[in-house]
């Protein structure tokens, strides 16, 4: 049963098409990866998701309701929490502050600050980020930046996850570490919807792939028949990946 | 030196300094000269400014340069109902009308970002003030107006009691659920959106409620300058003076902003009155000094001081 799910999602950015009659479902309890060169428009159809952006035609449903061109706090409050390509966190406050953040905002149901504190400390213990509560987040490392997103997100009581490349730029330890977390995260019964470069991580971790190609959907399928996919394999892998699988 | 440091004398001292301020102040016209009664006005009104216009442009980041507009707006409620109706209700007024002339263009104009929102609202000031003056050559006949008089002391205390009330709500703001989501606008308006926040509504109540006490202000000020014409009532000064007295002081701390707007208005008078021929000169120097070397503005003193200490005991 798809928790999101996409009609003939249209973006025209004047005459350049980011998302050209794209559908797709993302089911619950999934880890569902994005992938695809770049300037394909996985980061379009995110905030088509979230809500930056009002689709030029086409439908959104999440959990059964329709959010198309909802505002991204709205669709937040229905359940969608995103991370960001080059992270957008609140620099200035503290780790804690940024969690509280979402906590205290994003839940459809206000809860009380004590309350949201005790959880927001909670998160950040389970992200990795436990002793850092009072760094200021600009301080933090870019793995930690992205770690703190996670954690800002999921405070949100978020269903569905949005999470936009949190591999890039780590070091290899440091994916690996970002790979069990994701894991982690679905355990807990999040649906998980990633865009990801880093190839050995997402056929990892994803039950099922999405490729987009100048805004098109050009394969969809598992890890092993997106790695098989001669398409796929064309615009994106290229060969050294053809040679490796 | 020890016990100084102590963190009880420091809390004490915290709460005890506040209320002895205020004691002097509250009785300041039973022992005061009139001339001190008007100076501590004119501060009290630059306190206003300053705090009411950081409650908003502190955190959001969203530069103001409307505080004018709305202090003018007050300025001509006085001199339009001031002889109507009773003091109180002129200066409620004067509030309401501003925050709700700050609703409507907040409606317009928060969608603009950075650089075009302070671009905008020095415009959105010049127009009121050039539609006034439109307004009345054209229909009234006259440029300016006169404002019934009210004591002294009764402006004094009605400045007094509207920069307690301006300093309780931008503490309590500051500390609010509110305040926190326009921090948030302030460090990345698109995360502090996608995690929740109806972002021009925070930003919107949260400038109406900032431009209320401007409103308040120039209501209660306007009968003390008896006169008042569309370049005294809209003087651009008062959009920037706010911004200037802010920084100078500190513009992340309720104090800093109290110290910036005391400090300046002080140093205005000092200046004008014992050196008229370089007033202006003079106030400009120790202006762009403490920009350039304050960063932080006058609360970050210490700390600055320490960096310059560590800076040259390192070489």
């Amino acid at each position: 049963m798809p928790i999101l799910e996409g009609k003939s999602v249209v973006k025209y950015f004047g005459g350049l098409v980011a998302a050209a009659y794209v559908d797709f479902h993302v089911d619950q309890g999934e880890i569902v990866g994005l992938i695809g060169p770049n300037g394909a428009g996985k980061t379009t159809l995110f905030d088509l998701i979230s809500g930056s952006l009002a689709p030029t035609s086409g439908s959104i449903e999440f959990k059964g309701e329709d959010i198309t061109g909802l505002k991204p706090h709205e669709i937040c409050r229905r359940g969608i929490a995103r991370t960001f390509q080059l992270v957008k966190l609140f620099g200035n406050m503290t780790v804690l502050e940024n969690v509280l953040f979402g906590s205290l905002f994003g839940e459809s149901i206000t809860s009380a600050r004590s309350a949201a504190e005790k959880a927001s400390s909670e998160l950040l213990e389970f992200v990795g980020l436990s002793g850092m509560n009072r760094v200021l987040a600009k301080e933090l490392s870019l793995a930690n930046q992205k770690r703190l997103e996670i954690a800002r997100a999921m405070a949100t009581k978020a269903e569905l996850l949005l999470l936009d490349e949190v591999m890039a730029g780590l070091n290899p330890a440091e994916v690996d570490k970002a790979v069990d977390l994701v894991k982690e995260i679905r355990h807990k019964g999040i649906t998980v919807f990633m865009i990801e470069h880093v190839m050995k991580a997402i056929m990892g971790i994803s039950d099922r792939i999405m490729v987009l190609h100048f805004g098109t959907k050009i394969a969809e399928g598992t890890p092993d028949e997106i790695a098989r996919d001669k398409k796929v394999i064309e615009v994106y892998l290229g060969l050294e990946a053809h040679a490796e699988s | 030196m020890r016990s100084a440091r102590s963190p009880f004398s420091i809390r004490s001292a915290r709460m005890v300094l506040p209320i002895l301020v205020l004691i002097l102040l509250g009785t300041a016209p039973l022992y005061a000269s009139l001339y001190t009664l008007i100076s501590l006005s004119n501060v009290f009104m630059y306190i206003v400014l300053t705090v009411s216009w950081a409650v908003f442009s502190g955190p959001s980041r969203y530069i103001s340069l409307a505080s004018a507009a709305f202090f003018g707006i007050g300025i001509y409620v006085s001199a339009i109902l001031g002889n109507v109706l009773p003091f109180p209700m002129v200066v409620f007024i004067g509030g309401l009308l501003s925050f709700l002339v700050a609703l409507f263009v907040g409606l317009s104009s928060l969608r603009l970002r950075g650089m075009y929102f302070t671009i905008f609202t020095f415009g959105l000031s010049e127009l009121i003030r050039h539609s006034v003056h439109w307004w009345e050559v054209n229909m009234t006949g006259t440029v300016g107006r006169w404002v019934v008089a009210v004591d002294q002391k009764i402006v004094y205390y009605a400045m007094l009691i509207i920069v307690m009330m301006t300093v309780f709500v931008a503490y309590t703001m500051s500390r609010s659920r509110l305040g926190f989501a326009l921090r948030g606008i302030g460090e990345s308006e698109d995360a502090a959106d996608h995690m929740g926040v109806n972002v021009n509504a925070v930003k919107i109540i949260t400038f109406a409620v900032s431009t209320f006490f401007m409103g308040t202000a120039g209501a209660v000020m306007a009968t003390r300058w008896t006169y008042i014409d569309p370049s005294i009532a809209f003087n651009p000064l008062f959009s920037f003076m706010p911004v200037l007295m802010a920084i100078f002081g500190g513009i992340a701390q309720i104090v800093g902003q109290i110290i910036g707007a005391t400090a300046l208005t002080v140093l205005a008078d000092l200046l004008l009155t014992k050196f008229p021929y370089y007033y202006m000169l003079s106030y400009g120097v120790i202006l762009v000094a403490v920009i350039l070397f304050l960063p932080g503005g006058l609360m970050a003193l210490q700390a600055t001081m320490k960096s310059w200490h560590e800076r040259s005991f390192v070489k």
